[in-house]
């Protein structure tokens, strides 16, 4: 009773102390982080920060070496795979690279998970293909297959292939990477779009800083697999922590010393480097 | 310091050990989704694509394992013919023929055309998957990809396996018919019920015996390799590469096993 009370009043996801390793180097240093129902959360932090592993992690791709998930009050460590696999239903991801099954047609893609997890009827199935397809703006480019879609054009698939079996949570692994500017917007007022008509709770990870504040209610930054903050917008942008400034800032981790650069020259010049 | 031979003896007989773990337990979930890949009983998008398999696999080799066979049907009549010959005993190249299609040659040709041809295929598709992440998108759509994948291919190489080998051990007998009645002037009814005569029950279920256990080796290590697929394209070309190495390693192996089992049950 206690847990279905809190399976529907509690976070949509819950990350507690999570700890993840590869080859014994820690990816994900004991992470928290509650995201709630019906918000955006984005994920940001550089490359190697640990945030698309965070991500597997919350999408059940991967165990976590110690510590604990729980998606809608259900524990992703303890729980049945029956309870797992209806879980998964209610979670949508869309691939960084689209992950389109390239031997079937862009219908028969957003079909996919209706076929195999409902028994509706074949013509039923595709009005609802159709649909979440329109949604997208792809209602033309159904019998296509995978490889003729430009880039912009797969991410969308790739979201109403995600959105077929009406999912409380979506996740997105970089919408924006590869795209040029204006699909790439295009894509954020999709997810915004998506949000506002079916109320789901939006998980994205990212390092586009545009895209991010565009779509974000609160933001999470991981730095070398921990967490670093955690707030809305406007929370992050005031910050004043150093490795947050660096990041929203564009500041590179090393600049070159000019000084050592002299040095060297001036004992080039003077025949001792060599 | 570079680690000392026993270490390195340790850590190589780690890595195959873990390989030969990998390839247990991915046998045991492929039979254990076997049953979804069947007509009736079983979903009909797996079977749908176990046809699939089954003409790529099977109806599109035919012409290739076919040529081999004949090929070999006359390589084997010629050899045995040349050293037979010099005793009189032309007429047992008709045996040497029948046996050595039934017992070994069918089954191990067939295998090796197939390693070649699919098992190389089955890990290049399913690398790529993993690369693409299809394989992560399956597993999100809570499909399991061992079901989704691997299952329709074993089922349709246990098929198709059995029927190129008969397809195979007929061809090549029929080369040897040819190679008599060109050479010796025998009747190719009198060949074919020499061959009749020769051929047992015995020698026909450890041809079949072998060809599913074949199949089974090189779906399997054909989609592990795919499946342990890590990194960009290059893995998947090597990876293509690994799997019709070590299959038809592995297809000789028990080859070598099953042959011995008879040889000591049969005593013959």
């Amino acid at each position: 009773m206690a847990q279905a009370q809190e399976a529907r009043t509690g976070p949509a996801i819950s990350v507690r102390d999570v700890v993840v390793s590869y080859n014994g180097r820690r990816v994900l240093d004991k992470v928290n982080l509650d995201i709630a129902r019906g918000e955006t959360m984005v994920l940001l932090g550089g490359s190697g920060s640990g945030k698309s592993t965070l991500l597997r992690q919350i999408i059940g791709l991967e165990r976590p070496e110690s510590g604990q998930i729980v998606i809608n009050g259900i524990d992703l460590g303890s729980s049945k795979p029956r309870v797992l696999k209806k879980l998964r239903h209610s979670i949508g991801v869309a691939f960084q690279n689209s992950a389109l099954f390239n031997s079937m047609s862009v219908e028969d893609n957003v079909a996919l998970p209706l076929r195999e997890h409902t028994r509706l009827p074949e013509s039923t199935i595709r009005l609802m293909t159709w649909l979440k397809l329109a949604v997208v703006g792809l209602a033309d480019a159904g019998k296509l297959s995978p490889q003729e879609l430009s880039g912009g054009m797969k991410k969308r698939a790739a979201v109403a292939r995600a959105i077929s079996l009406d999912p409380e949570i979506l996740v997105f692994d970089e919408p924006s990477a590869g795209l040029d500017p204006i699909v790439g917007a295009e894509l954020d007022e999709l997810i915004l779009g998506l949000k506002r008509a079916f109320n789901m709770t939006v998980v994205v990870v990212t390092h586009e800083m545009a895209s991010a504040f565009r779509i974000a209610d609160r933001m999470a930054m991981l730095y070398k697999g921990s967490m670093l903050a955690v707030g809305t917008k406007e929370e992050l942008q005031s910050s004043t922590h150093p490795r947050i400034r660096q990041f929203f800032d564009r500041i590179p981790d090393q600049i070159a010393d000019t000084g050592v650069i002299d040095g060297y020259f001036q004992r080039y010049l003077e025949g001792d480097a060599a | 310091m570079s680690p000392s031979v026993v270490e390195r003896v340790g850590t190589a007989t780690l890595r195959h050990l873990g390989y030969v773990g990998a390839l247990t337990m991915q046998f045991g979930n492929a039979l254990g989704s076997l049953g979804r890949a069947l007509p009736l009983v079983g979903n009909r998008h797996r079977w749908k694509s176990a046809v699939q398999q089954m003409l790529a696999v099977g109806v599109d080799a035919l012409p290739m394992v076919g040529i081999m066979a004949v090929c070999a049907g006359f390589i084997l009549a010629m050899q045995g013919a040349s050293e037979l010959r010099r005793f009189g005993a032309l007429d047992f190249v008709v045996d040497l023929v029948t046996i050595g299609f039934t017992r070994e040659l069918g089954p191990l040709l067939v295998a090796i055309a197939v390693s070649g041809r699919s098992g190389s295929a089955f890990s290049a598709e399913i690398g790529s998957m993993v690369v693409t992440e299809e394989i992560d998108a399956l597993k999100t759509m809570a499909l399991d990809p061992v079901e989704f994948v691997l299952a329709p291919k074993y089922l349709a190489a246990l098929v198709v396996l059995p029927c190129l080998t008969i397809a195979c051990t007929v061809c090549g007998i029929l080369a040897g018919g040819v190679f008599m009645r060109l050479v010796t002037d025998m009747a190719f009814g009198v060949y074919i019920r020499a061959v009749v005569h020769s051929m047992v029950l015995r020698d026909v279920v450890m041809c079949l015996v072998k060809s599913l256990a074949f199949a089974t080796i090189i779906v399997h290590v054909g989609c592990l390799e795919g499946f342990r697929v890590r990194g960009g394209p290059d893995a998947v070309g090597r990876s293509a590469t690994a799997a019709v190495v070590k299959s038809t390693f592995l297809v000789i192996l028990a080859d070598v096993g099953f042959t011995a089992i008879f040889y000591l049950a049969g005593g013959k």
